[in-house]
């Protein structure tokens, strides 16, 4: 069962939102719409967390260069996000293993939960949404 | 909390990863190709009959007459209608569809 | 109960448009509010007035625009996903409106409920 947040002295309400990711990057587009997502959810001051999952956690690998593909590069908006004070990311950590991926593959801090973790703090959210 | 289901269980591992973070007393509705998991003799059925155990687990009865599966669907898994759906998304403070 | 909507695929090619419309007709029915019904991804392409489907089958844009004049529903167009998808003003079909992403959150702020459908 989730809180709302007070409202900050009479001013809008404060929702948690979940921003889900569980797709890889480039091969369909919902990673980079999905983001522009969480920037908007950030303007409007919202308790904002990012969680990828499965394929999800190959939007935040290092490296990314796509000019072979003629496709814009967008990973280097994942590192943009602080400055909108999105800093609540978290990988799935199974999803990880099972990609063979470790936290210095990423190119962002995130946090790694378990599922029973994650589990936990998708009942703590007011919204979610998934790309 | 409602979890949505709405693919095949045979295309992706979106219930494999569904049942992994799911809590206790969460609720599981299957729409669309994902009512395939809700039924029998499918080799998804065991995982879904285990889930029923800790969740409550609802299939879309349209989508399951479309595809001429309601005579198979696994017992413990409850059928409803857009209005149960309805009801479900309204009694459950937040819904995850698992896209 | 007010119900905000995100639809995230277009017509026909997934059924994440009919899911949500047989949802918002469950609703209505109820006695629900519908807050708004946003369209991403996609979804844009719902908007759409020049689709020509089979005449023996749903029309899934005609469709929506009759719920939104029937009973007022908000439907709205994600001005940079339409703009990426060619989906247009002087294309839109009745009852649409194109509008910014900040819509699907202050729906999401203001409704009780949030539904996606999506693939």
């Amino acid at each position: 069962m989730s809180e709302q947040q007070p409202s900050p002295a009479g001013g809008p309400k404060v929702k948690k939102f979940m921003i889900v990711n569980r797709k890889a990057p480039y091969g369909t587009i919902y990673a980079l719409e999905s983001l522009e997502v969480v920037l908007i959810a950030a303007t409007f001051d919202q308790d904002v967390s990012l969680v990828f999952i499965d394929d999800g956690v190959y939007e935040l690998v290092k490296g990314q260069q796509t000019k072979g593909i003629g496709v814009k590069n967008f990973s280097p908006s994942y590192r943009a996000l602080e400055d909108y004070d999105v800093e609540k990311l978290y990988v799935d950590r199974a999803s990880m293993d099972q990609r063979g991926l470790t936290e210095s593959d990423l190119l962002v801090p995130v946090a790694v939960l378990d599922a029973q973790q994650m589990g936990q703090l998708m009942a703590q959210q007011d919204v979610i949404l998934s790309f | 909390m409602l979890h949505i289901i709405n693919k095949s269980p045979f295309e992706t591992n979106t219930l494999d990863t569904c049942l992994r973070m799911a809590q206790p007393g969460h609720a599981l509705l299957l729409i669309e190709d994902g009512v395939y998991a809700a039924t029998k003799g499918s080799a998804a059925e065991e995982r879904v009959r285990e889930a029923c155990t800790t969740l409550k687990v609802y299939a879309l009865q349209p989508d399951m007459d479309a595809r001429g599966v309601t005579g198979k669907v696994i017992d413990g898994v409850t059928l409803v209608d857009y209005g149960g759906f309805v009801d479900l998304a309204e009694q459950h403070d937040t819904s995850h569809s698992w896209l | 109960m007010k119900f905000g909507l995100l639809v995230s695929e277009g017509p026909y090619t997934h059924q994440a448009s009919d899911s949500a419309y047989q949802f918002v007709v469950a609703a209505l029915a109820k006695g629900h509010e519908i807050q708004r019904v946003f369209f991403y991804h996609d979804g844009v392409n719902n908007a759409t007035r020049l689709t020509e489907p089979p005449q023996d089958d749903r029309h899934v844009v005609n469709r929506w625009s009759a719920l939104a004049a029937a009973n007022k529903v908000d439907l709205v167009v994600c001005v940079a996903a339409a703009l990426r998808r060619g989906i247009k003003e002087e294309v839109l079909a009745p009852g649409f409106r194109i509008s910014g992403l900040g819509q699907l959150i202050d729906s999401a702020i203001k409704a009780d409920r949030v539904v996606v459908f999506g693939d």
